[in-house]
């Protein structure tokens, strides 16, 4: 023992991602701040495409949470999207007053999630993947059992139409930036926790990680849970700003093909990368969505290059290049050399 | 119903074969394809392209189209496959989604949305039927699939057994750094493994076209209706393929004719979601000494003043058994 303490002369102190991200949370807080006042000075348009993009974050900060940092790989989110609008719809005709049935309608989905959590979780990689594809399919199958639903045809939450545009636009988009808003404060105070730690664990090695006695299925199941959540949030979102709802659109993999393309472009198991993604993912829709199929075949092209050429996606990069370093996760020991 | 189960029977020889290519790259480079059903729909364009621009016979069109296929899947393993693998489980599944989406709107933008087949295509292969009771009839079509799905996996099966290069793809399946120690270039392998993948997959393929009617995004539930045959099968043995391949095809097929036409894939998947479980309930069962004894346990607080000692003493000897 003493033999150590002589050679390790070095004083360290620790650093904690809230005191480097400190500024970066400000500002964080402050652009939230800035943009609920944006429909009291912006058109209606800005308003409207604001509420997309507040989707489009929620949906990648949901999938990086999953495939990013517990490891689990799903193809089959949109499951979570569709049932969120669904239960929303059913929850509405139901009687129920639209918004807090947006809400109340994703705590459904956390339930139903919880159910399929036990035996989705029980495969790996691949077959986790698949299996949650195919849970979506039985999903969107057993929706369109649903009269409402009317099979293809899909039906509209008419319940909308109650509300002035002006004020249901408003409210559509306070009640995003509200819910992007509480889900990235989620994911950062999770992926800072212990449960972030252990399923980060996980991810890297399960049985290492079972061995020092960390409760693998569990911490899995709270990541999936939470996952699930904001995927039908989001999908409660869509359906107040689209009105419409058909089942092939709601529990289209195209979800996933752009949650992954998000993730993959901003930079997986990163907290802002995603964000970075959803943003760039926005923009080449605004500008580029024009050209249809060829567009979305694109989006698959950069998404591979991103995947084979930039693993780290843009935020990784940068992150490794210049040394930035925004809203880190863990604890940084920080060593002092004597002199 | 007697119609049914052998409607089913045929269909799933067309699942064994689309799963073919599928089982046969898990099992031998542990590689899910996530673009598996794209590139069976490829295959199929491929074919239409082949009839209706160049006028080929269908027949021809689809033995032409092969070759490519094989190329392709080649030219894929060693481009594209190959630099994933290397890099754990996370990058194959992304890539391979991402390709799906290249092939499937990329297939959309050069064919456009209309579904198209190539039962016009093939006279009357495609609606004629042999009478065998008054009441029975089977398709032509659906038995020369089921026929040609039989003959390949049997070709595929002794190519396995008695060739080099099957001797090579068990030798790497089974332990890919001991194959290469006895000089056995794994790379290579799983590049013709691919290409023969692909040739599985193109065939089923161009069959599902001559059968039905097709779109470009058509992919992903190919997919699906694969990987459900080779995990109800079991994973890694293509006569297991086959048989899950029956057992969807079954399912599926019973579904539509007793319950309604809705539950045609609705029961494919609940046949093999309950196969899961089942398997993984297995498991634990045969950890815990047999089914009853599971059983027995779950049940353990309402049957538990029965003979809850004698389920201890056995459940503890099983276990010792069972090291």
């Amino acid at each position: 023992m003493k033999q150590f303490s002589r050679e390790t002369p070095e004083r360290f102190t620790t650093e904690r991602w809230y005191q480097v991200g400190r500024p970066a949370l400000l500002i964080g807080v402050l652009l939230l701040v800035v943009l609920a006042t944006v429909p009291f000075w912006s058109s209606g348009l800005v308003v409207d495409k604001l509420t997309t993009l507040f989707v489009y974050i929620l949906l990648a900060v949901m999938w990086n949470l999953l495939a990013g940092y517990a490891g689990l790989v799903s193809v089959g989110q949109q499951a979570f999207f569709g049932l969120g609008a669904y239960f929303a719809l059913r929850l509405v005709e139901m009687g129920m007053s639209p918004y807090p049935a947006f809400f109340v309608g994703a705590l459904g989905c956390a339930v139903i999630a919880l159910f399929i959590s036990v035996f989705a979780l029980k495969f790996k990689d691949g077959e986790f993947a698949i299996a949650m594809w195919v849970t979506a399919e039985v999903i969107r199958i057993l929706v369109m059992f649903d009269p409402i639903v009317q099979g293809e045809t899909g039906t509209s939450l008419l319940a909308m139409n109650q509300y002035e545009p002006e004020f249901r636009r408003n409210s559509n988009f306070w009640f995003g930036l509200v819910a992007m808003a509480g889900m990235l404060g989620l994911v950062l105070w999770l992926i800072n926790s212990r449960i972030g730690a252990a399923a980060q664990a996980i991810r890297d090695d399960e049985e290492a990680a079972n061995s020092v006695g960390i409760r693998v299925m569990r911490v899995r199941q709270i990541i999936f849970v939470v996952a699930a959540f904001g995927c039908a949030l989001a999908g409660a979102i869509w359906l107040a700003s689209a009105v419409t709802f058909q089942p092939r659109t709601y529990f289209g993999v195209q979800w996933t093909v752009f949650m992954l393309f998000m993730v993959l472009v901003g930079g997986l198991k990163t907290f802002e990368g995603p964000i970075i993604g959803a943003i760039v993912f926005f923009l080449l829709q605004e500008f580029l969505g024009v050209y249809g199929v060829w567009y979305l075949a694109g989006l698959g092209v950069v998404a591979i290059l991103f995947a084979l050429c930039v693993p780290n996606g843009i935020w990784g990069e940068l992150e490794q290049r210049r040394g930035l370093r925004l809203l880190p996760t863990g604890v940084m020991l920080k060593l002092q050399t004597k002199d | 119903m007697l119609d049914s189960l052998i409607q089913g029977l045929l269909l799933g020889g067309y699942y064994a074969m689309l799963a073919a290519g599928l089982s046969l790259m898990f099992g031998v480079a542990k590689f899910i394809n996530l673009a598996h059903g794209d590139l069976a729909i490829l295959g199929a364009y491929l074919v239409l392209f082949g009839v209706d621009q160049l006028g080929f016979s269908p027949w021809l069109a689809v033995l032409l189209s092969l070759p490519v296929m094989a190329l392709l899947g080649w030219l894929l393993q060693k481009f594209l496959f190959t630099r994933t693998q290397a890099a754990g489980f996370l990058l194959p599944l992304l890539v391979t989604f991402g390709l799906g989406a290249v092939l499937q709107n990329g297939l959309f933008g050069v064919f456009g949305s209309d579904t198209r087949s190539l039962a016009n295509y093939i006279g009357d292969l495609s609606w004629d039927s042999w009478q065998i009771t008054d009441e029975l009839s089977v398709g032509k079509l659906p038995v020369t699939t089921f026929a040609i799905a039989i003959l390949v996996l049997s070709g595929l099966q002794l190519m396995l057994s008695f060739t080099r290069l099957g001797r090579a793809i068990r030798a790497t399946a089974s332990d890919p750094e001991a194959a290469e120690l006895n000089g056995i270039n794994s790379h290579a392998v799983h590049r013709s493994v691919a290409a023969i993948a692909m040739v599985l997959t193109a065939l089923a393929g161009s069959l599902l076209a001559m059968r039905a009617q097709i779109t470009p995004y058509d992919g992903p539930m190919q997919l699906i209706f694969a990987f459900e045959a080779v995990v109800i099968g079991g994973i890694g043995s293509l006569w297991g393929t086959l048989v899950g391949g029956i057992v969807l095809g079954i399912s599926q097929s019973l579904g539509a004719t007793l319950i309604s036409s809705q539950w045609f894939q609705l029961t494919g998947h609940l046949v093999f979601l309950a196969v899961l479980s089942v398997r993984f309930y297995g498991t634990i069962a045969h950890q815990r000494g047999g089914w009853w004894m599971l059983i027995k346990q779950l049940a353990g607080p309402m049957t538990g003043w029965l003979s809850q000692g004698s389920i201890k003493a056995k459940a503890t000897k099983t276990r010792i058994k069972n090291g």
